[in-house]
């Protein structure tokens, strides 16, 4: 256990962010303490990411390290709702790291999109990771699916339509509206779908999603899409193809068309700025934001990114909090 | 620990429990939720916080045992903890300028409604309550609404206690009285909360409902429970529980809440059957 040096740091969200910046500052001596919404610590690397490419006995093994160096983590804490970053402060804490990620999905709001057997890959991912779906005798239910569409060509969509296969489905597409070499997956992700069977549909954009009369999910209409000049983010703009139109039959559409971070912190802490997508805005590599003594980084600053870069922020930021709390002092 | 305090059943299938969650109890408004886990392997389910006491530290639940979940916790009896307990979740109820108030609970949703009603109260608004239920045995807070209502209607499906008739009869009816409402607040079943926005569209009045769709996280996080609301999709764990009724999307909502009912069926039988074992 390392020597304390009698100073308290209160860090929101338990991801690969918050606990990098929380190993760290225990490791300077830093009494912490970190607030996870959910019962279970781990971000996305929990919920999200599935077992067979990251087995939680792992990130379990990363938090047995930490609280044996004195982290204390506190689950089912909603910070915004139980606790404020104000309060946090006023039982002691001297800075607060926010590394609440960026949870809340994104549809398509295309027609069709309440129907049954549409989700967002964060709830069909939950669902059978965090909740335990997978396993035969879980309390939780999951559509067990013939046919099903992901729709989005991101890391995000590749777990999805694998843990859909693996779910026992037949036949798995991705939908993605530009070409395979815009895909924003890891290339190797890409390449273990392939091999797995998932079927893709590139230069396809879903348009509406059909259902039957009891409103359970029964086709995709899409149209095809060719890629046009380059946009803002140097990618080829897809454009719509006339006449195009063509239905794919499933049972189940998985939205994985991105996220962006939840409300809960930005409308309950006065003065933290953020920017039009909902992130926290920081002031370089410190991941100082707006408020004196509160840092921010990982999925809640950049939106949805990299493990990497995540931890990479938690670090900098244990680095930039310890020098903040020595010059206050 | 989540500990129970208190369990008392208030008819055959609807328990009350009491827990120790201080720092939940310090936040909690009336039209707030928490999600809880009975057990390690529970599912999470969503419960609204029918009452809770700040200076004690408790929170008070009241549910309706009426599947899987509902069951297991059933189970646990005072002295016993629960496994999760988070919150307060969800949107408090709006409670500003309202002079007088219409407040409707049906069936179980009478827990939900009283804090509402209570809160109302307190603040010196007018509360007509009126509480629905299918029979004089299922009837719950009777004593509880009447403390802070200064009228109360309980409707029974068959008459065997108030009045016979549904609650949008009694609504009907004080409307006609001359009674001018500035809000009604409905919460029930969904066929229940839409038949009295089809009633309060007819006279012009602003009806709030509470939406209890299918949850998982209540933080944003899944979007389970989204509904449309006014032609925009929303999330009921953070922009509601409460919404506008003349807005809500009653029919979808109704579809997307049978989801899961096979399965449901399932969990409810497997435990019923447990249950059925442990008397022997
Ligand atoms: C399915 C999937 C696959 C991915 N695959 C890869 C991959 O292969 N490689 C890669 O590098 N990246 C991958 N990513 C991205 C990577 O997981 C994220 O970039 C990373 O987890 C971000 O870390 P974080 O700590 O910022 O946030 P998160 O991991 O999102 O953790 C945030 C935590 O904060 C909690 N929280 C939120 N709000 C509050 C609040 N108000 N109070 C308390 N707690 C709160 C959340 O419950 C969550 O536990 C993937 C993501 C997903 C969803
Ligand atoms: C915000 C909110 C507040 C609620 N407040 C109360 C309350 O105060 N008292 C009360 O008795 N009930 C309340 N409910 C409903 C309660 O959550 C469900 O009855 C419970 O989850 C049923 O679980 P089960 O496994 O016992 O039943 P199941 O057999 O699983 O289902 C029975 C019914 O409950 C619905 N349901 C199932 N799982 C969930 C879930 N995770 N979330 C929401 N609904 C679900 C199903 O659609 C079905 O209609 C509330 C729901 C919400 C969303
Ligand atoms: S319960 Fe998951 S987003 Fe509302």
């Amino acid at each position: 256990m390392p020597v304390s040096n009698g100073h308290r740091v209160a860090i929101v969200g338990s991801g690969p962010s918050g606990l990098a910046a929380a190993g760290d500052l225990a490791k300077m001596g830093y009494k912490v303490t970190v607030y996870e919404a959910l019962h279970l610590a781990g971000g996305v690397l929990v919920y999200g990411i599935p077992e067979f490419r990251l087995p939680k006995i792992i990130v379990q093994n990363e938090i047995d390290n930490l609280k044996a160096i004195g982290v204390d983590i506190e689950t089912n804490m909603v910070i915004g709702k139980v606790l404020t970053v104000d309060e946090l402060f006023e039982m002691g804490n001297e800075a607060v790291y926010i590394g609440s990620g960026a949870g809340l999905p994104r549809f398509m709001n295309i027609p069709g999109e309440s129907l049954k057997g549409v989700y967002s890959a964060n709830e069909y991912l939950t669902r059978i990771n965090l909740m335990k779906a997978y396993k035969k005798d879980s309390k939780t239910p999951i559509m067990h699916s013939k046919n099903v569409a992901v729709v989005g060509g991101g890391n995000v969509a590749m777990d999805s339509a694998r843990c859909a296969k693996r779910m026992g489905a037949e036949n798995v597409y991705i939908i993605y509206r530009r070409s395979r070499n815009e895909m924003p997956a890891r290339k190797e992700e890409v390449e273990h779908a392939i091999e797995e069977g998932i079927i893709f549909r590139t230069l396809t954009n879903p348009v509406e999603i059909l259902g039957d009369e009891k409103g359970m999910v029964n086709g995709v209409k899409c149209v095809e899409m060719e890629l046009g000049e380059p946009d803002a983010s140097g990618r080829c703009r897809p454009v719509e193809k006339p006449d195009s139109e063509l239905v794919i039959d499933v049972d189940t559409v998985i939205m994985a068309i991105g996220t962006s971070p939840n409300p809960l912190i930005r409308t309950t802490t006065p003065g933290l700025e953020t920017n039009q997508r909902g992130c926290i805005v920081t002031d370089g590599d410190s991941g100082m934001t707006s408020r004196e003594g509160v840092y921010a980084g990982g999925d809640a600053v950049t939106g949805a990114a990299t493990v990497i870069l995540a931890m990479g922020a938690g670090k900098a930021a244990a680095k930039a909090i310890d020098e903040y709390i020595k010059n206050k002092n | 620990m989540y500990r129970i305090l208190r369990k008392e059943s208030l008819n055959p299938t609807v328990s009350l429990m009491d827990i120790q969650a201080p720092l939940i109890a310090k936040k909690a408004e009336p039209g707030q939720f928490i999600i809880l886990r009975a057990k390690e392997d529970s599912e999470r389910i969503p419960l609204t916080i029918a009452d809770f006491d700040r200076e004690k530290g408790t929170v008070t639940i009241i549910y309706q045992i009426v599947g899987g979940s509902t069951m297991e916790l059933d189970t646990l009896n005072e002295g016993e903890c629960l496994h999760d307990f988070v919150g307060p979740l969800g949107k408090p109820s709006e409670t500003d300028g309202l002079k007088k108030v219409a407040v409707i609970g049906g069936g179980v949703g009478c827990a939900i409604a009283y804090p509402i009603a209570k809160k109302l109260s307190s603040l010196g608004c007018e509360v007509h309550s009126i509480a629905g239920f299918r029979n004089k045995e299922l009837v719950i807070l009777e004593d509880e609404f009447k403390k802070v209502s200064s009228k109360l209607c309980i409707m029974t499906d068959d008459g065997s206690y108030g009045t016979k008739g549904l609650v949008t009869n009694a609504l009907e009816e004080l409307i006609k009285e001359g009674n001018q409402y500035d809000e009604v607040i409905a919460i029930g079943p969904l066929v229940m909360m839409k038949f009295v926005c089809l009633l309060t569209k007819k006279y012009g009045i602003k009806t709030i409902v509470s939406m209890n769709p299918i949850m998982i996280d209540g933080t944003g996080m899944c979007g389970g429970c989204r509904l449309t609301v006014g032609g925009q999709t929303k999330f009921a764990c953070v922009d509601g529980p409460d919404f506008d009724g003349h807005l809500v999307d009653f029919d979808e909502a109704m579809h997307r809440g049978t989801i899961y009912r096979d399965f449901e069926s399932h969990m409810r039988d497997k435990n019923c059957n447990l249950m059925k074992q442990g008397d022997k």
